[in-house]
């Protein structure tokens, strides 16, 4: 610009209007480049990084996930069993070996973790434990985030009597003591196999899980409908499904993203609750709940059983708090000043 | 009174909304009627308070309910009462046929969404456009506004953008479906001056070239100078004055216009405090039986606090709300009929 190679100018101090205008419309189109590619998001990420402990937290969760995932698979090419395959063809071997022996009492790497009273891989079941443990927590939570989110976003942009009548009913539903229901709920529907009583404890941890998302995303919809441009969507001729779930619900994010990394853990440990006084998951499919529940059995013996299933568990809610706690932190609009 | 209805784009008759407070009936808008022509401007001017926004969000049916409430009225779009349709039929005119701006730019875009987004939702909701001509289009418009570099602009989110330029988005998706009728509701508020002379000649510019018509709302008496054909002075939900906005200016036929008036700095005066008008705009949820502006009025008589005024016609177009309606018109030097 020509006033700032010339600074001795002696208009300088004069800015005239058209000048005014002329410099703000530079500035604004300078700025184009500049400002590009930071969102929400990415200062968002930025700041997580910054966060050890949730670096942390992201890090244990990545590998145990992963691990989960494909570990099952891998053992089975490498030692050539499955997590529930239980050897048969020995009596010597259908019993529970300590961490890194084989059956002579050598040192071996093919049960990194030991053996299970049945002679099964502790290793192998406590990764498919982990398949189990977090598929449960993160499919009810997803479950919970689609009625919660759904149900507090409908409440609160109605309001009045169609929100106090929503609102009584969580209300009602939070007042049961909602592990009595779902205990109630999994033996009164028992099932037989151990896949349909995995489902059950889905609709089970689902139906409960919703209620707390249900009142965050009703709080957050109830500030956000008030500001304008709700009513300019409004004004626009939007209909009130498109404003709920197109203009409204991706405000709500942040909160809803925080508050479901942090229902994660808290199904998993409630699985874990149910597993452990034998109403969740039943044998041969293992839970991180149901490892333990079994491993204490057997605790002053083959200590093992409960140590690992117990440590990954603990290891694994932690770091999922810790992420939670992060992400709530990067999240939060009042922090972006620090 | 009688009106010719020939022309007439909009026209609104005895528009009465209420809203239901602790307080008691707060009458934010009490028995107004006015029309507007085709492409011509009317500004609505008066205190925060007066009733300006409600009578255009009852325009559109936007008035918040509860606590608000049309009690009674008509408004006639283009032959058809708005009042009466189904909420099918004014969510198609909204935004397709009447649009509107809003006040502050910065809360009115959704932040979570990107400009072109938020832009192509019109297009695609009125006009039926696919996603790659809802684009072309919303680029378009924000080329047409002024946004440099539209094409790559339009995937910033709002808070990428400066307020006039957010503005400017409003009035761009206000515009997308050349729409009859643009409300913008003190359009300029929000904005520093520069910015705010740069909108309005925008808006200017865009409705000779659209023939949009346009009820321009605000409480800047200088904007309504330069932007209007007829002014309407709005106080305690009542149009106290209507005239052509030259002669408003030039021959007020209303005490309270003229303390409005008067409270205009002069950048030609010396010296001197600036004028005010004495008292604060009336709690209207206890108005007094006679006019509401007589506690605040200079030539308030008895009959003032007792009998509520007349709408007095002082010529074709010019009415106004108060017991000496004439003489106030002959001292500012008009000749009543």
């Amino acid at each position: 610009m020509a006033i700032e190679n010339k600074p001795d100018h002696d208009d300088l101090l004069h800015i005239s209007p058209e000048m005014a205008v002329a410099e703000g419309d530079v500035r604004t189109t300078e700025a184009v480049a500049y400002v590009r590619g930071t969102s929400l998001w990415r200062d968002a990420w930025r700041r997580l990084l910054k966060n050890k402990l949730a670096v942390f937290g992201l890090i244990v969760v990545v590998i145990v996930t992963l691990a989960s995932i494909i570990g099952p698979t891998l053992i089975q090419r490498i030692f050539g069993f499955t997590p529930d395959y239980i050897p048969t063809n020995d009596i010597r071997l259908t019993r529970s070996f300590p961490p890194f022996t084989n059956p002579d009492g050598k040192f071996s790497w093919a049960h990194p973790m030991g053996t299970d009273n049945a002679g099964r891989d502790q290793f192998a079941r406590v990764l498919q434990g982990g398949q189990i443990s977090l598929f449960v927590g993160i499919l009810s939570t997803i479950v919970s985030l689609l009625i919660g989110v759904s149900y507090g976003a409908i409440a609160g942009y109605f309001g009045g009597r169609i929100d106090n009548v929503m609102m009584r009913i969580v209300d009602a539903l939070y007042s049961l003591p909602y592990v009595i229901v779902v205990i109630v709920l999994l033996s009164m529907f028992r099932s037989q196999t151990p896949r349909g009583q995995l489902i059950l404890l889905f609709v089970a941890l689902g139906s409960v899980s919703w209620l707390t998302m249900a009142r965050i995303v009703r709080g957050q919809v109830l500030s956000l409908k008030n500001q304008e441009f709700v009513l300019a969507a409004r004004a626009t001729g939007v209909s009130n499904a498109r404003i709920i779930f197109r203009h409204l619900v991706p405000n709500t994010l942040g909160p809803v993203i925080v508050y479901a990394t942090l229902t994660i853990p808290q199904i998993m440990l409630t699985e874990a609750f149910l597993s452990f006084l034998g109403f969740g998951v039943q044998a041969p499919l293992a839970s991180w709940g149901s490892l333990a529940s079994e491993g204490i059995q057997n605790l002053a013996i083959f200590p093992w059983q409960l140590i690992f299933p117990g440590v990954t568990m603990a290891l694994t809610l932690f770091s999922l708090n810790f992420l939670g706690d992060g992400l709530r932190d990067a999240l939060d609009p009042q922090m972006r000043t620090i | 009174m009688t009106f010719s209805s020939d022309g007439n784009l909009l026209e609104v008759k005895n528009l009465r909304t209420y809203f239901e407070t602790d307080d008691g009936i707060v009458k934010a808008v009490d028995d107004i009627s006015f029309q507007l022509k085709r492409g011509e401007t009317l500004g609505i001017v008066g205190e925060s308070g007066s009733g300006k926004s409600v009578t255009n969000l009852s325009i559109i049916r936007l008035v918040p309910d509860p606590p608000g409430k049309i009690v009674s009225g008509e408004v006639v779009f283009d032959g058809t009462d708005l009042l009466l349709l189904p909420g099918d039929a004014i969510r198609k005119i909204r935004g397709r046929r009447i649009a509107m701006i809003f006040q502050d730019p910065m809360t009115s875009l959704n932040p979570f969404m990107k400009i072109s987004k938020q832009l192509m939702e019109m297009t695609q909701l009125h006009l039926g456009h696919t996603k790659g001509q809802a684009r072309a289009h919303a680029i378009r418009m924000l080329e047409t506004v002024g946004i440099p570099d539209a094409d790559t602009r339009a995937d910033n989110y709002p808070h990428e953008f400066s307020g006039g330029m957010r503005q400017r988005v409003m009035i761009a998706m206000a515009l997308s479906c050349e729409p009859q009728l643009l409300i913008a509701d003190e359009p300029t508020t929000a904005l520093d001056v520069t910015i705010q002379a740069q909108i309005l000649e925008l808006i200017k510019k865009l409705k000779q070239e659209t023939g949009t018509s346009v009820i321009l709302i605000t409480h800047d008496l200088g904007v309504v100078a330069g932007m209007t054909d007829h002014v309407i002075v709005m106080y305690a939900g009542k149009i106290f004055e209507r005239a052509l906005t030259t002669e408003l200016f030039s021959q007020p036929g209303n005490p309270y216009t003229n303390g409005l008036l008067r409270s205009v700095p002069d950048p030609l005066a010396e010296q001197g405090k600036l004028y005010q008008i004495p008292g604060l705009p009336p709690d209207v949820a206890h108005l007094p039986p006679g006019c509401p502006f007589a506690p605040r009025c200079d030539r308030a008589e008895e009959i003032c606090r007792r009998e509520f005024p007349p709408f007095v016609q002082l010529n074709a177009d010019h009415f106004s709300l108060c017991h000496f309606a004439r003489e106030v018109y002959s001292e500012s030097g008009g000749t009543p009929v």
